[in-house]
């Protein structure tokens, strides 16, 4: 029986998600192929974006897979950790951005 | 840092990293040996194209050790090709008809030799006559400072390796002033021509990831490192070229050494490009050691497989028996072979 729930050689198997539904499939990855090609930004900001995103999902082969395309890309150290800094702080600022509504609620059900 | 064959290192000894690529992964069926992949797809045995580049080892002496230095090159490496060997392999040029001469090493400058070979080939007229420098070197005495005007007036055509335009990587993984070294001289050569537009004088740089991936996109680095280098520095060069990574000797070394071997395999076969294959570089090209043994590839040649023909010397140089030959494959071919390809000329497909 498996003892993970994740394995990092499915990464290498996520084409096959279209082997069950093939035309959804196919179109998730056309569109996921042109939302990464160059445009207005490069295809070194977005992989840097990516980066960040994936650790605010916190999904594991996202981050493997954009670590691995950063160094591909040539992107440093210092750039892909200030990446995960600025995807922590809104993180974390959008958690502490509800105490405004905390602290209204409070005040308001308070004599 | 010394070389593997300085420190006696088990990878010193090409054997040993053959009997790597023969087991573990490539034994229990993990992944497929590189014969097999290429029999899939009908194009084994591998066999040569027109030989057109002749490249030259001229040794394995360098003023660097870097950590990926598939020749296992160092200060303490002491092989070096004699003038004897070099006008062999001038005879033999001429006689094969090849259109390229492409010196190597190690650091060639620091072949006592270098500049009478140098000399000696440009009368010959070939059409490309590219010298690989490391950039470092010639930076690194007083005496290799004309080299660029050398250069010029033999209109040799230089390919310097520069791992990134930033310092941390590059000094990272060829040693501390290598970034700051490898700028100045690459403002030297710009100074006389080299990279310059309309001046005809080529001057190309070898981009080589610094860890266990593969190179990204050949043109996008090549976009990056033109405008990063001319802003931050004032430099021009001609093209770049992405090359990946081989597993022989210090990197190989690397990969072991970091548990990365298997997976980086894996990446390799995961990439691999049958399109690739009909370019690679050993098609059309020959290698010749510092001691005048031939070989598919400079690869090749670092883990000692000799041509699969009976001359394997250039005292023994058969143009239409090497023409027959099979190309010797193994595990490290994958390298060549992933994604876009690689070769000394950077990608293939």
């Amino acid at each position: 029986m498996q003892k993970t729930y994740y394995d990092p050689k499915d990464l290498k198997d996520f084409g096959k998600i279209s082997e069950w539904d093939q035309e959804l499939g196919d179109k998730f990855f056309e569109y996921y192929g042109k939302v990464f090609e160059e445009g207005a930004l490069t295809a070194r900001e977005k992989s840097l974006i990516a980066l960040a995103v994936s650790h605010t999902v916190q999904c594991a082969y996202c981050i493997d897979a954009y670590t691995s395309d950063g160094l591909k890309r040539g992107l440093e150290r210092e750039e892909m950790m200030e990446a995960v800094h600025v995807a922590a702080a809104i993180k974390s600022g959008a958690t502490l951005v509800h105490g405004v509504q905390m602290m209204k609620k409070y005040d308001k059900l308070s004599m | 840092m010394k070389s593997l064959a300085k420190r006696k290192d088990s990878l010193a000894d090409p054997k040993n990293q053959l009997a790597l690529f023969n087991s573990g992964i490539f034994a229990n069926g993990e992944l497929p040996t590189f014969k097999q992949k290429v029999s899939e797809t009908n194009q084994f045995p591998l066999k040569p194209t027109k030989l057109e580049i002749f490249q030259v080892n001229v040794g394995y002496m360098c003023n660097q050790v870097c950590s990926h230095c598939h020749v296992d090159a160092g200060p303490d490496r002491k092989e070096i090709m004699t003038t004897e060997t070099m006008q062999l392999c001038l005879n033999k040029l001429k006689e094969s008809g090849a259109t390229t001469l492409d010196l190597t090493g190690g650091a060639p400058e620091m072949n006592p030799n270098f500049r009478w070979f140098v000399e000696e080939a440009s009368k010959i007229g070939v059409q490309d006559f590219i010298v690989r420098s490391n950039l470092t070197i010639l930076r690194a005495n007083k005496k290799y400072y004309d080299l660029p005007e050398f250069f010029k007036k033999h209109n040799v055509h230089v390919v310097s390796s520069l791992p990134f335009y930033k310092r941390g990587k590059t000094d990272k993984q060829r040693g501390d002033g290598v970034f700051d070294a490898s700028i100045e001289a690459l403002k030297e050569l710009n100074k006389v021509g080299y990279g310059v537009e309309g001046s005809g004088l080529k001057l190309d740089l070898v981009f080589n990831p610094s860890g266990a991936f593969l190179p990204g996109n050949q043109s996008e680095l090549e976009k990056e490192f033109k405008t990063a280098l001319l802003e931050d520095f004032g430099i021009t060069f001609n093209n770049l070229f992405a090359i990946t990574n081989l597993p022989v000797s210090r990197f190989l070394e690397f990969l072991v050494a970091s548990e990365n071997y298997e997976d980086y395999m894996d990446e390799l076969v995961d990439a691999y490009n049958p399109s690739a294959v009909e370019n690679v570089m050993c098609k059309n090209t020959i290698s010749v050691d510092w001691n005048g043994y031939l070989y598919d590839c400079d690869f090749n040649q670092q883990l000692d497989l000799k041509v699969a023909t009976t001359g394997k010397h250039l005292s023994d140089f058969d143009a239409q028996a090497l023409q027959k030959r099979n190309i010797i494959v193994s595990q490290h071919c994958y390298g060549c072979t992933a994604g876009e390809g690689s070769s000394c000329q950077g990608v293939v497909a």
